[in-house]
């Protein structure tokens, strides 16, 4: 997901009968779906593990601009343009919500930048993929973004208050970004023969890294386990990925559009679609920074930081100079 | 990390007169900064619209009655109550 | 002759076409996040305004082109914007020092336009001046935070003062076309707008510490479209290219 593998304490969860008092108290208000605020007492761990997946998450959505930012010079119609651009923009404002609820924890944007710039920190997997052809426009936005929305529409529920109301307001931007995906689905897949085999092929390619971004299965993650019973975490990977090709299919035959999977087939039985596994080795490589588009990524993210730092000093120096003059004036 | 740009907290009345209400934060370098990015960010430039910004560490907020936190959030930090408020219906789409 | 009013309108689309395309070059890239939604918020307001001209423009011409048409489909030689507008982003500064210098020209045109006796145009400026209006307050005040912020950002402002005043020149030219505008009192002249510019720029520069070019030496050639700068043809060869490489598509 756009927070993919987060570790937890790595331990496996306490017993109530483990816990010190305020622990359990802790976890009682959790099981009773109470939120938790900023300056309510909290596990050292919930507070780690909360930075660092908040912190993954607003660092995709950011990374997550310059794919879809590829094309905005190249959209084919005005109509288009805007879409694609108040659609990227809004990632940039989830990144920005985000982020401030981080900071409830007592981390500053800026140190969060900075991990993300060393490489410390992590963003998801899939946005370190090409977006080669118009219609990966259209690919993206039905497939990254409905998966995206499938594990942030439970996270409007999770514990943390200001992570819960950043997601409530983020989620309310997102059916827009898949539906105007699909949009341009249809319109490439409807259109002319070079349309239509753009559309194909942009399915071909982020098929599996879709799928990936729910990461790989953590039903025995004591990691996982932890998370879910801090309400961090909502559903386990498998579940989120199976409603994903659940609803995915249908679409795509809709759409006129063959999913690259030939196992892919409904199963009367389980009441779910059947299909194959991405390819995990190709996961780990893109997450230790070998995907195909992981240097570029992280190369432009560094030049907009360094390139900015004068533009962020001058402002402030401004901002420090008007001040001293207005204490002189008075 | 020291040139950091303050944290502001936004707050927001729109056309119909109910009482401004936190919207969220942003980073700016002063209160004329802030006041535009918070109309860039939280309004889109939504017109009739009054917002108000205060610098996070000037906001005094009452602690929960708990004792003896194992985590202390250092002083100069805003704690937030509601920090992503649903905008009203009638201060227009945001 | 091209129909002069059809001429007008190209220009003013044009210069927010090209602009906009300029500005939306920022996108996940700007020096921090609150300014990256901001610059998006200005190109979406040009692209916007770009619409409502191109459609009136193609509207007039009555040759069945629409704005997509007359963006994706014209080459250089036909466009009609501000070389301004064309010239590269360079830097944060560069590209808020051509903003500010557009927004400045653009909120006294759009003034005049309001009161156009072609109601259409009169309409477009009415909703395009509300926007112009807060471009420009917020790239002059993005010019005197970085004119009057650190020693780099003020010699980085007052190089892209310099850079970009020789195309300053060109927004006060007037021509047959403005002077067919003038007659049917559809807009002004733009020579008249000249005092109200310096009105506006120099106490911005003056509060920006930075100092306005001696020399007011104008190229000219994007609004006549007889001479544009080189930048032009690669901006379009992007902007176009899907248009261009599949004609028979739509989008
Ligand atoms: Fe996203
Ligand atoms: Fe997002
Ligand atoms: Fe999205």
């Amino acid at each position: 997901m756009y927070a993919q593998m987060i570790k937890s304490t790595g331990q496996n969860v306490k017993s109530p009968e483990e816990m010190d008092p305020q622990e359990r108290a802790f976890q009682e208000r959790v099981d009773a779906g109470e939120k938790i605020e900023p300056k309510d007492w909290m596990p050292e761990g919930y507070r780690r593990t909360l930075i660092r997946q908040i912190g993954q998450h607003a660092h995709s959505e950011i990374v997550g601009q310059l794919p879809e930012g590829n094309w905005i010079t190249r959209a084919p119609t005005l109509e288009r343009k805007a879409i694609l651009l108040a659609k990227v923009q809004d990632e940039a404002g989830h990144g920005l919500y985000l982020y401030c609820a981080a900071e409830t924890l007592g981390v500053s944007r800026d140190h969060l930048t900075r991990d993300l710039l060393s490489g410390k920190m992590k963003y998801s997997s899939i946005f370190n993929y090409p977006t080669l052809t118009w219609a990966d426009m259209g690919a993206v936005g039905w497939l990254v973004d409905g998966a995206a929305i499938m594990n942030q529409v439970p996270l409007q529920r999770t514990s943390y208050g200001p992570y819960a109301r950043a997601m409530v307001r983020i989620c309310k931007e997102e059916s827009f970004h898949q539906r105007q995906g699909f949009d341009i689905m249809m319109k490439m897949a409807n259109g002319t023969e070079a349309q239509r085999k753009m559309a194909q092929d942009a399915l071909n390619r982020f098929w599996y890294p879709s799928l990936m971004m729910f990461g790989p299965s953590d039903e025995n993650s004591v990691h996982s386990a932890q998370n879910m019973a801090w309400k961090i975490k909502m559903n386990t990977n498998d579940e989120l990925r199976q409603k994903f090709v659940d609803q995915t299919a249908p679409q795509a035959a809709f759409l006129g559009l063959t999913i690259p999977d030939e196992h892919l087939k409904w199963n009367e039985a389980r009441g779910h679609y059947d299909f194959s596994e991405p390819d995990w080795d190709e996961f780990f490589d893109v997450l230790k920074g070998n995907g195909p588009c992981s240097a570029d990524r992280m190369e432009a993210r560094n030049r907009a930081w360094d390139e900015g730092a004068w533009v962020r000093e001058g402002l402030l120096a401004h901002a420090e100079k008007k001040k001293a003059r207005k204490v002189a004036a008075e | 990390m020291q040139n950091e740009w303050p944290l502001w907290e936004v707050f927001i009345r729109g056309q119909h007169g109910l009482s401004h209400r936190h919207v969220g934060s942003l980073h700016a370098a002063d209160a004329e900064a802030a006041i535009r990015n918070a109309r860039d960010v939280y309004t889109r430039r939504n017109e009739g619209v009054s917002i108000w910004v205060v610098e996070a560490s000037a906001i005094a907020a009452s602690s929960p009655d708990e004792k003896g936190p194992l985590y202390e959030p250092s002083n100069d930090k805003v704690y937030r109550h509601p920090t992503f408020y649903d905008i009203p219906d009638d201060a227009g789409a945001m | 002759m091209t129909d002069p009013l059809f001429e007008f309108l190209c220009r003013l689309g044009d210069n927010t076409l090209v602009l906009g395309h300029r500005v939306s070059e920022w996108c996940g890239v700007a020096p921090v996040l609150e300014e990256d939604i901001a610059l998006a918020n200005t190109a979406l307001d040009l692209i916007g305004q770009t619409t409502m001209w191109l459609n009136l423009a193609g509207e007039v011409e009555g040759a069945g082109r629409d704005a997509d048409a007359l963006a994706f489909r014209r080459d250089v030689w036909d466009f009609r914007n501000l070389l301004l507008v064309e010239q590269p982003n360079g830097d944060f500064g560069q590209t808020m020092m051509r903003q500010f210098l557009f927004d400045a020209w653009h909120v006294l045109y759009l003034t005049e336009l309001e009161k156009s006796s072609d109601a259409r145009v009169a309409a477009i400026a009415e909703k395009s001046l509300k926007e112009a209006r807060y471009h420009l307050d917020r790239a002059s005040e993005t010019v005197i935070g970085l004119g009057d912020g650190t020693e780099e950002s003020n010699a980085r402002m007052q190089a892209a003062l310099d850079r970009l005043w020789p195309y300053v020149g060109e927004m006060f030219d007037s021509d047959a076309v403005d002077m067919d505008m003038v007659a049917k009192g559809i807009a002004p002249d733009p020579g008249t707008l000249r005092p109200g510019f310096d009105a506006t720029v120099n106490p911005v520069l003056r509060k920006a510490t930075l100092t306005r070019p001696e020399s007011d030496f104008a190229h000219r050639g994007g609004r006549s479209g007889a001479r544009h700068s080189e930048h032009l043809g690669h901006l379009l060869t992007q902007m176009q290219w899907l248009q261009r490489a599949y004609p028979d598509a739509t989008w």
